[in-house]
């Protein structure tokens, strides 16, 4: 697969359809790939990197990277695909300076999980018949893709990729069965002093780093509520360690409606929060309340927020 | 020691075009409300961004409702179909998070009905004394 993506960029490159490359490449480790731009053919052919665990979602840095000259090429996995067609429909990127290639994907590894089951000195990883082969400096190991997976690529919401100039690799189809809402529910089916103590016990780890605001494609305001000083909910000193809940309820209600539940949010979390819950229920209640809707799926359907039926359910 | 009687704090945003006449209009025909609920007055229901709400309870409100004109009958048409929709979704997540849905309310309250708002406001308070004290979203950072 890195090799049909790398063969494809260095021709787009060579032919001069694209001046840029926005891919992956090893960051600190070997398992921890970071998004990279990539200039020339010597720059793709040392740097370029695509694995299972190319997590991250690239759609946000397209903001950044469609204003500048010249057209860029970006690699979407099918979720990835939803965020973008988000992000187009809020004309925060220019569609015409993008030339997306969507990539097939079975789903990441989530590296603290394979941690987890004492694998160590992890060099790299590939896929095959549903199962990961993880190389590490002593050797290398195999194990279930479901026991590796992050939690979001296990509750999988589509394989289709929604926007593409070109595919490498075979389209998917929508997952109907995903079951992503589970966890909602068995929260919704608590009382609410159990409840309270769940996203106590969750937020209060919270540092407040703010990596979740800073990887969300919905959150891609360029004045944030979070930088205002006078917002009353601008980082500063907590009293205890609960007060960051605001944080998250704000920032969850900020992107109802445009999440398209990519997850990153929850991957990116170094105190690991489930925080895709928060954006789950929101999901969950506008499909229940508004009918289904998936941000991201068709740029020209209105949002729910954005409208109203005069036969709405009372709040 | 004197015992004093638990009174909870009641936040109600009230719309300009109804029910803070509303108020008036309970005032006017005598009809009494908890003294409780605080007032505050906004040009529609559909101003109240959630973070008053999220504010309100930060800063140690027990409960939080927010009176608006009857659907249809909004002063700039449609502003109270939007904040149906958002105060749906909020509550639902106030809920989500711990906050019991007894604690906020979305009313629908016309300029003429001094005696619903009256009626509203003693029930909504008695549903909240009975839940008691709400600390779970108070914030320490926000005391003046």
């Amino acid at each position: 697969m890195q090799k049909m993506m790398e063969k494809r960029a260095l021709e787009l490159l060579a032919d001069g359809t694209v001046s840029r490359v926005l891919g992956w490449s090893a960051g600190e480790f070997p398992y921890d790939m970071t998004p990279a731009v990539f200039e020339t053919a010597e720059e793709l052919q040392d740097g370029f990197v695509y694995n299972d665990f190319c997590g991250a979602n690239l759609s946000k840095y397209l903001i950044k990277e469609s204003r500048k000259e010249g057209k860029i090429l970006v690699f979407l996995k099918p979720c990835d695909t939803y965020s973008f067609n988000q992000l187009l429909a809020e004309h925060r990127i220019i569609r015409d300076n993008i030339y997306v290639i969507g990539i097939e994907c079975y789903g990441k590894a989530d590296v603290e999980k394979l941690k987890a089951m004492g694998l160590e000195g992890i060099t790299g990883i590939y896929m095959k018949d549903g199962e990961y082969t993880v190389e590490t400096v002593y050797g290398s190991q195999t194990v279930k893709a479901y026991e590796a997976m992050a939690e979001r690529c296990l509750a999988c919401k589509s394989k289709k990729h929604v926007v593409y100039d070109e595919l490498i690799g075979e389209d998917g189809e929508v997952v109907t069965d995903c079951n992503r809402f589970d966890m909602v529910e068995q929260l919704e089916a608590m009382t609410p002093e159990q409840r309270f103590a769940f996203w106590r016990g969750e937020l209060s780890r919270c540092i407040r780093c703010n990596a979740c605001r800073n990887v969300c494609p919905a959150c891609s305001c360029e004045q944030c509520v979070f930088d205002n000083p006078n917002s009353g909910v601008a980082q500063k000193a907590a009293v205890n360690s609960f007060e960051e809940n605001m944080f998250h309820i704000i920032r969850a209600f900020h992107v109802a409606g445009r999440c398209t539940d990519c997850g990153e949010c929850s991957r990116v979390c170094p105190q690991n929060i489930p925080l895709h819950l928060l954006n789950r229920k929101f999901i969950k209640d506008m499909n229940a309340f508004y009918g289904e809707y998936q941000a991201g799926e068709d740029p020209d359907k209105k949002p729910p927020l954005g409208t109203y039926t005069l036969g709405d359910r009372e709040a | 020691m004197q015992v004093t009687e638990y009174k909870p704090k009641i936040v109600a945003f009230c719309c300009n075009w109804c029910s803070y006449a509303g108020a008036d209009g309970a005032g006017s025909a005598r009809l009494s409300y908890p003294e409780e609920v605080k007032i505050i007055r906004v040009p529609c229901s559909c101003r109240v961004n959630p973070m008053f709400i999220l504010r309100a309870f930060q800063r140690g409100a027990d409960g939080v409702i927010i009176a608006g004109c009857h659907p249809g009958d909004c002063h700039y048409t449609s502003g109270n179909y939007f904040t149906r929709r958002r105060m749906a979704l909020l509550f639902s997540m106030l809920d989500y998070l711990g906050i019991e849905r007894e604690r906020t309310r979305v009313e629908w309250i016309s300029a003429a009905e001094g005696a619903k708002f009256s009626k509203t406001m003693t029930e909504f308070c008695a549903t909240v004394a009975a839940l008691g004290e709400n600390k779970r979203l108070e914030d320490l950072r926000c005391k003046k």
